[in-house]
C-alpha cells in the first residue's frame, strides 16, 4: 500500500463523489422546494448517458454528444413533470415512492427496446484520453475534467441559489411555499425549473460517466441507492449537505473497497480476510449513514432555517 | 360492530370466495391438467405473505418500508446456507431464520425508526441494499449467481416433497397469519400502531412510547416476511440475492396499494392480481414491464382505495345510516 496508490484512489474517490454531487443536487432540491421524492431520477441520468452515447456513435464528437444529451435530459425530465408528476405533489410519499417506481420499469424497459440490452460505448474527448502527470503520478486526464466540471457546477449552483434572483425564490419557496405564492410568483414554473434543472445536472452526470462506466438497462439505480445514501447522510433538502455527502460516500466507498482487504489481511487469517474484506467494504457506507442517523437523525449538513 | 357479525356483507362474500378459490387451485389446475399453476399460486400465495406482513407496518402503521424483500432474502439465505451445509431440518432451518431475521430486525429497526417520512423510506431502501451487495459479496454461497439448495426442508412430521403438499402448507401458513394479524390489529397493540400513524406526536402525548410500539410491529412485520422466504427457498430450491433486490421490495409496496392499503386481505388480492396481471403480459411481449410501468403510475393517480380497499369502504359507508 503505496502513498502514491492511495492518493489514486483517493481522486478516484473524490470523482466518483463529484457524479453522487450531480445527482443529490437535484433531487435534494426537488425534496426541498416541492417535498416530492423522484425515484426515476436515476432513470433521468441513465437517459442523459443514452442521449450521449446515442450521438456520441452517430457523430463521434463528445462535446455535441454533450451539449445534446444535457438539455435533451432536461427537456425530458420537464415533460415527464408536466404529464405526471405534477399529479403527484400534493399526494403523500408513497404514493410518489410508487409512482416514479413505475417510471423506473418504464424507463429501463424503454432504453432495452431502443437500444438492446447490451451496453452501448463511448470513449472520452480526444483531448482528455491522455493522462496528466502529476507530483510523478500519472492519472487519466477525464477523471480529472470530472472533478473540475463538477466544482465548477458546484461554484455555479452556490452562486444561483446564494445570490440570483431565482436562487432568492428558490430558497423562499423550500421553506414558505404559500408565502411566495401570496406574493405573486408563479410556483408552478418555479417547480418545473428546479426539476429542469436537476434533471439537467443528471442528465450530465450520466453524460460523463458514459466513457467510465457501461451505459446500460439500469445503470440508474446503483447509483440512485448511493445518491440516497448522500442525501440522508448530508440532511435531506440541503445543497451543502449535498455537496459534503458526496464527497464523504464518494470516497470512504472507493477507499474501502480498495484498501479494506488489505488491511483487513493484516490481522486475520488470509482465507478468512478474503472472504470479509470485500463484503465489509460494500457496506462500509451503508454502516456510516447509520452511525450518522443514530447520532444525528436529521443528517449532518442539515437545512438551516433561518 | 355486533350488527356486522350476522350480517353477510360484500366484503365477506368476496373474502370468502378468494380464501376458496386459493384453497381449490391445486384441484382446478390437476382437473385441467396444468400443474404449472400449483407453481404460480404457491408464487403468490408467499408473495401475498410477505405483503400482508409488510402492510401490518405501512398499511396500518404508515410505516413505508421500502425494503422489506431483505427479510425474504434473510429466509430464503437462512435455508440455502443451512442447507448447504447439510442442515435439512426444516425446523432447525425455520428457527434459525426466524432469530437472525429478528435480530437484523431489531437493529435495523431501530436505527430506521429514528427518522421518519421520506428519510425513513430511504433508509429502509438503503439498509436493504446493503444486505442484497452483502449476500453479492459472499462468493462461498454462490455471490451474484445464488445458491442452489438440494432438497426441500424436511420437517418430519409432513412432508414438501410435492408441489402440492407445499402450496397446501403455504396456504396454512398463509391463513393462520390473516387471522393473527385480524386479531392483532384490532387488539390495544393495533389501536396503538394505527393511532401512530395518524397522530405519532398525539400518542406519545398521551404517554405511549411510540418507539417500542413501532419497533415491535415492524419485527412482527419482518419476521412474517423471513417466514416467506423460507417458503420461497423451499419452491424454487433456491436463494438468490435478486429476491432481495429493491424491485422486489417494489413490487410488495405494489401488491398492498393494489389491493388495498390497511385490510387484512388487501395484500392477498394485491398479489394475485399483480402477479396474474404479470403472467398474462409475459405471455403477450418480453417487454412487459413497458406496460406494467405505466400501469402502476395509473393505478397511484387513480384508484388509491385499492382493489379490496374500495369493497371494505363501500361497506362501511353503507352501514351508516
Amino acid at each position: 500500500m503505496t502513498t502514491g496508490l492511495f492518493f489514486v484512489q483517493a481522486l478516484n474517490g473524490l470523482q466518483l463523489g463529484i457524479l453522487l454531487f450531480l445527482l443529490a443536487a437535484g433531487l435534494t432540491l426537488v425534496f426541498g422546494i416541492m417535498n416530492f421524492v423522484n425515484l426515476a431520477h436515476g432513470s433521468l441520468y441513465m437517459m442523459g448517458a443514452y442521449f450521449g452515447a446515442a450521438t456520441f456513435n452517430a457523430t463521434g464528437s463528445f462535446v455535441l454528444a454533450g451539449s445534446v444529451a444535457v438539455p435533451a435530459t432536461m427537456l425530458l425530465g420537464v415533460v415527464v413533470e408536466r404529464i405526471a408528476l405534477i399529479r403527484l405533489y400534493h399526494r403523500d410519499h408513497l404514493d410518489q415512492v410508487l409512482a416514479t417506481f413505475g417510471l423506473i420499469l418504464f424507463f429501463n424497459e424503454l432504453v432495452r427496446i431502443v437500444w438492446g440490452p447490451g451496453a452501448q460505448f463511448m470513449s472520452p474527448p480526444e483531448v482528455l484520453s491522455g493522462s496528466v502527470d502529476l507530483f510523478g503520478l500519472r492519472y487519466p486526464a477525464y477523471r480529472f475534467a470530472i472533478i473540475a466540471v463538477g466544482l465548477v457546477v458546484a461554484a455555479g449552483l452556490y452562486v444561483l441559489i446564494h445570490r440570483t434572483r431565482v436562487g432568492m425564490l428558490i430558497r423562499a419557496g423550500a421553506t414558505h411555499p404559500d408565502i411566495v405564492a401570496a406574493l405573486g410568483v408563479n410556483v408552478r414554473r418555479l417547480n418545473t425549473l428546479v426539476f429542469g434543472l436537476g434533471a439537467g445536472l443528471a442528465g450530465l452526470a450520466g453524460v460523463m460517466a458514459g466513457p467510465i462506466l457501461s451505459v446500460q438497462p439500469g445503470m440508474g439505480e446503483p447509483i440512485l441507492i448511493l445518491t440516497l445514501v448522500v442525501i440522508v447522510t448530508g440532511g435531506i433538502g440541503s445543497i451543502r449537505g449535498a455537496f459534503y455527502g458526496a464527497l464523504i460516500v464518494g470516497t470512504v466507498d472507493t477507499i474501502g473497497r480498495a484498501f479494506l482487504p488489505t488491511i483487513l489481511r493484516e490481522f486475520l487469517e488470509r482465507s478468512l480476510a478474503q472472504a470479509a474484506g470485500p463484503a465489509i467494504a460494500s457496506m462500509l457506507i451503508y454502516v456510516l449513514m447509520a452511525v450518522v442517523l443514530a447520532i444525528r437523525p436529521q443528517g449532518l449538513f442539515p437545512v438551516r432555517h433561518a | 360492530m355486533s350488527d356486522e357479525g350476522r350480517q353477510l356483507t360484500l366484503r365477506k362474500t368476496i373474502a370468502a370466495a378468494v380464501l376458496a378459490f386459493l384453497a381449490l387451485v391445486p384441484v382446478i389446475s390437476a382437473a385441467i391438467g396444468e400443474p404449472y399453476y400449483v407453481t404460480l399460486f404457491t408464487r403468490i400465495l408467499i408473495l401475498a405473505l410477505a405483503a400482508v406482513g409488510l402492510n401490518l407496518i405501512l398499511g396500518y402503521g404508515g410505516l413505508v418500508s421500502f425494503g422489506h424483500a431483505m427479510y425474504i432474502g434473510i429466509g430464503a439465505y437462512s435455508v440455502g446456507i443451512l442447507a448447504h451445509y447439510g442442515v435439512g431440518s426444516g425446523w432447525v432451518q425455520l428457527a434459525v431464520a426466524l432469530c437472525v431475521g429478528a435480530a437484523v430486525a431489531v437493529v435495523i429497526g431501530f436505527v430506521c425508526l429514528r427518522t421518519s417520512g421520506m428519510a425513513f423510506i430511504m433508509i429502509t431502501l438503503a439498509f436493504a441494499q446493503m444486505l442484497y451487495f452483502l449476500a453479492i459479496s459472499l462468493k462461498q454461497f454462490g455471490g451474484d449467481d445464488g445458491l442452489t439448495i438440494n432438497a426441500r426442508s424436511d420437517f418430519g412430521l409432513f412432508s414438501l416433497r410435492t408441489n402440492v403438499a407445499l402450496y397446501y402448507c403455504t396456504f396454512v401458513v398463509l391463513i393462520a397469519v390473516l387471522l393473527g394479524v385480524s386479531r392483532l390489529v384490532h387488539s390495544r397493540f393495533g389501536m396503538v400502531i394505527r393511532g401512530g400513524r395518524s397522530n405519532g406526536r398525539r400518542m406519545e402525548a398521551l404517554g405511549f412510547p411510540m418507539l417500542r410500539y413501532k419497533l415491535t410491529a415492524y419485527v412482527i412485520s419482518a419476521l412474517v416476511c423471513v417466514l416467506a422466504g423460507v417458503l420461497l427457498a423451499n419452491l424454487t430450491k433456491f436463494a438468490a440475492p435478486s429476491y432481495m433486490a429493491w424491485q422486489a421490495s417494489g413490487d410488495l409496496i405494489v401488491m398492498i396499494v393494489l389491493g388495498g392499503m390497511g385490510t387484512v386481505l388487501g395484500p392477498v388480492v394485491g398479489a394475485l392480481a399483480l402477479i396474474v396481471f404479470e403472467e398474462v403480459l409475459t405471455g403477450w411481449t418480453t417487454h412487459w414491464m413497458i406496460v406494467l410501468g405505466p400501469v402502476i403510475v395509473l393505478i397511484v393517480l387513480t384508484a388509491n382505495k385499492g382493489l379490496y380497499g374500495y369493497i371494505v369502504e363501500r361497506d362501511a359507508r353503507r352501514r351508516l345510516p
